[in-house]
């Protein structure tokens, strides 16, 4: 089998590296060989995979040492559950610098120092929104074919969902990158559900898994492990498991996305419910003023 | 002014339109806006030179402009002679404005003096990523150690400081807490603005916000100081001109940015008057000591024993009779000079024509030094000029001369050929090509390695210049001997 590149992008704190790690670890449990690069200047995207947070990423390294030229593989490649390569690309703390620039460089010294050789998925995990060049980079031209995004039926989770949509459709034509479905973490809002399938229609892709909200979630993380390391049987562990079987099996059925504007967005949420239509809101505004005059009547 | 001609203005637009024709259709019709002929108005002797100006140059052409680095380092900061200019990013940019223009200093280099080394922080890919605040800091306490006679640091942002966001400020608050030196940040990054010169206003910003009312300096005032004030000493310009000041008794206090000391800028504000010799580069900080110190500003040119003359006049009609009088002196004085310098080269250069292509004064200012000589312009421009500068203008080309703003390669090369005027005066990267084309040539950014041009003194050598160009005997030896009829 070819080398499968996909990244995972969403709005910040959705549960990215959650999600991804836990659909890694259910890949290697099907025999696939992986290896993750995180893309995060907090180097969170491996903590689950490694029972820990991994120190030497690759821009500190280089920092220390001079240059990334001055560094080895084996220098910032970590071994986890099961085998799971781990990569870190680091980057400067929050304020300074340029972490798009950071990741720039670890991608490219990644690659030319051998880290995608004898793996069969290269997994990005890409911080929050696609801000700028550096963050793209995972998308462009033979770095990741699929994009999965993660995302909930909250309002500023669409709104970023469609902004990474507008980034892959970018790309879309000059490389190959395609849309490889919308992953939704349960956030138990209005009609999650079918928001997240409407919303996948309109992007021209597909909800590729539903996964419902569980506390063991939570515990297993506090244990800086996987559901699937932490709780095997678990019926949490078996959506992810299915989420990692829908994966592999999607290999070259991404699409090129068709994002949509602010306003069809806002609209898309009225008819949700989740925001209120201009004249709703008035009309309800009008009532609250009612009840207060009469009450003070 | 001292001489009376009109050039073709039918020719000029013929020739305006024929370069135009060779563009597409779009950036002909946005490059029109800045090609021009002078054209006479209501008001005697002068003419209109309206043309669009300080605007972005047409992707694809070839311009001759510099960045905002460029005027903030290369013009008004890098002349500062006992302060240190970090050439803050990259190492390029430092690299290649290395040794400064010719702007003539008194002083130990590496010592008291730094107007000719370079500093960079050279960032590498670490830099980029993890921004450059920290290296900095460690390399200005380096360079206070290793260079203690420093009076001051300025930090010349490149392009990437502006992208990485680097707080350059906070940095420059903390060293001078620390040092108790000046340190100026200056935000020039090289992609603002169209020209370098957004660099000069950035530049002068700098010196209102980080280097005025900064502790009162001990000083005591005369009646009768000036700031000399925008006049970068190209090969020693600053002095005959300072010269010429203190004859007619007035006390220059501070010369900008020429040989200048940081003290001398810092004490500007306590001056009667500032004379400001390039009004496109540093007319922002007279206004601004106009507005906050009541200081009023006077424009001189001291190109040419015409406007020399003019400009002594009113310089000392903003003082008392005493200094008019010695005015008159001072220009009798200098009759002699001028008559000998005039006679010896006004018979080898009369009616011989002179295009010109500079930066931001010159197009204009040494217009009259060449008609002193008997000599025709045909031809000007600038390369970042704004529109005040053409409304400049205005009083000193004749009607019918070609105007030309932000002038492309082809247009530039076109006009000399068509032209094909007896002496072209622009920069180096025009220097060759012109000669190639058989047209003589001098550089009027660095004087080409000679100098100083400006005052009494400097129109002498000005007009040895510019007949050492036109007629070197090399041009007889321009025509193949095998093609010759």
């Amino acid at each position: 089998m070819s080398l499968r590149q996909i990244a995972f992008y969403g709005k910040g704190g959705i549960g990215k590296s959650t999600t991804s790690q836990n659909t890694l670890a259910a890949l290697v449990e099907m025999g696939q060989k992986i290896l993750i690069v995180g893309c995060d200047p907090k180097a969170d995207s491996t903590r689950l995979i490694l029972n820990c947070k991994l120190q030497d990423t690759v821009l500190h390294l280089a920092a220390k040492a001079g240059s990334v030229e001055d560094l080895e593989l084996a220098d910032v490649m970590k071994i986890g559950y099961k085998g799971i390569k781990c990569t870190e690309a680091g980057g400067p703390e929050p304020g300074v610098g340029c972490a798009g620039r950071g990741v720039i460089t670890a991608i490219n010294f990644l690659e030319e120092n051998g880290a995608y050789d004898d793996v069969d998925y290269v997994s990005y995990d890409v911080l929050g929104d696609v801000v700028c060049g550096g963050f793209a980079m995972p998308i462009r031209e033979n770095k990741a074919q699929e994009i999965y995004i993660v995302m909930s039926g909250e309002m500023m989770a669409l709104f970023a969902a469609n902004n990474i949509a507008r980034g892959i459709l970018k790309y879309a034509g000059t490389g190959g990158v395609r849309l490889g479905g919308l992953i939704c973490n349960e956030r138990q809002t209005d009609r999650e559900l079918d928001l997240a399938e409407a919303m996948a229609k309109r992007l021209n892709t597909q909800l590729i898994h539903f996964v419902p909200r569980a506390n063991i979630v939570q515990h297993a993380e506090l244990r800086r492990q996987t559901v699937i390391e932490y709780a095997p049987d678990s019926a949490q562990a078996e959506e992810y498991r299915q989420l990692a079987k829908k994966i592999h099996a999607n290999a070259g059925k991404g699409t090129i996305p068709t994002p949509i504007t602010m306003e069809e967005l806002e609209e898309m949420l009225v008819e949700f419910g989740i925001m209120k239509s201009d004249e709703q809101a008035l009309a309800e505004l009008e009532a609250k003023e009612k009840s207060l005059c009469s009450g003070a009547a | 002014m001292s001489l009376d001609y009109t050039n073709d203005t039918a020719a000029a637009e013929a020739l305006i339109k024929e370069v135009l024709d060779q563009y597409p259709e779009k950036s002909g019709k946005r490059r029109a806006r800045h090609l021009g002929v002078a054209k006479p108005t209501e008001e005697e002797g002068a003419t209109s030179c309206g043309v669009k100006s300080n605007i972005k140059s047409i992707p694809g052409v070839m311009t001759i402009r510099g960045c905002a680095y460029a005027g903030s380092k290369g013009v008004v900061w890098g002349p500062v002679k006992d302060m240190l200019h970090i050439s803050h990013g990259p190492v390029g940019c430092g690299q290649y404005s290395w040794s400064q223009r010719r702007n003539y200093f008194n002083g130990t280099v590496g010592i008291d003096s730094f107007v000719t080394m370079q500093v960079t922080s050279d960032f590498q890919e670490r830099d980029i990523v993890f921004g450059g605040d920290k290296n900095l800091d460690i390399m200005i306490d380096e360079l206070d150690g290793l260079f203690p006679l420093n009076k001051g640091i300025s930090i010349q942002s490149e392009c990437p400081i502006g992208l990485i966001g680097d707080d350059i400020e906070a940095v420059a608050k903390k060293k001078h807490k620390e040092t108790g030196k000046t340190i100026v940040p200056v935000r020039c990054e090289g992609f603002r603005g169209v020209s370098q010169s957004l660099g000069h206003h950035i530049a002068n910003d700098a010196i209102r916000d980080w280097v005025f009312d900064k502790g009162t300096p001990e000083f005591e005032s005369t009646p009768y100081d000036v700031n000399l004030i925008a006049d970068y000493n190209i090969g020693g310009d600053a002095w005959p001109s300072r010269k010429l000041l203190e004859e007619m008794g007035l006390r220059v206090i501070g010369m900008w940015s020429g040989d200048a000391t940081l003290a001398e800028m810092a004490r500007a504000p306590k001056a009667k008057l500032n004379l400001i010799h390039c009004y496109r580069s540093m007319n922002y900080i007279c206004r601004h000591m106009e507005e906050k110190y009541g200081i009023s500003w006077v424009e001189y040119n001291f190109f040419g024993p015409t406007q020399i003359a003019a400009s002594l006049r009113k310089i000392a009609a903003q003082f008392d009779e005493t200094i008019q009088a010695n005015a008159e002196k001072v220009i009798a004085k200098h009759q002699g000079l001028v008559d000998a310098v005039v006679a010896k080269y006004k018979a080898r250069l009369d009616g011989k024509t002179v295009m010109l292509y500079v930066g931001g004064l010159r197009p204009r200012h040494v217009t009259n030094a060449y008609e002193d000589l008997g000599m025709r312009i045909v031809g000007t421009g600038y390369e970042f000029g704004h529109n005040d500068d053409y409304q400049r203008t205005g009083h000193y080309v004749k009607e019918g001369t070609l105007i030309y703003d932000d002038a492309t390669g082809y247009e530039l090369e076109k006009f000399i050929e068509r032209i094909r005027p007896d002496l072209v005066g622009s920069g180096i990267k025009e220097k060759y090509a012109t000669q190639k084309m058989g047209v003589p040539f001098r550089q009027m950014h660095s004087w080409d390695y000679s100098g100083p041009y400006h005052g009494y003194d400097g129109f002498a050598i000005f007009a040895r210049d510019m007949d050492m160009a036109i007629n070197s005997p090399v041009w007889d030896k321009f025509k193949a001997p095998w093609k010759a009829a």
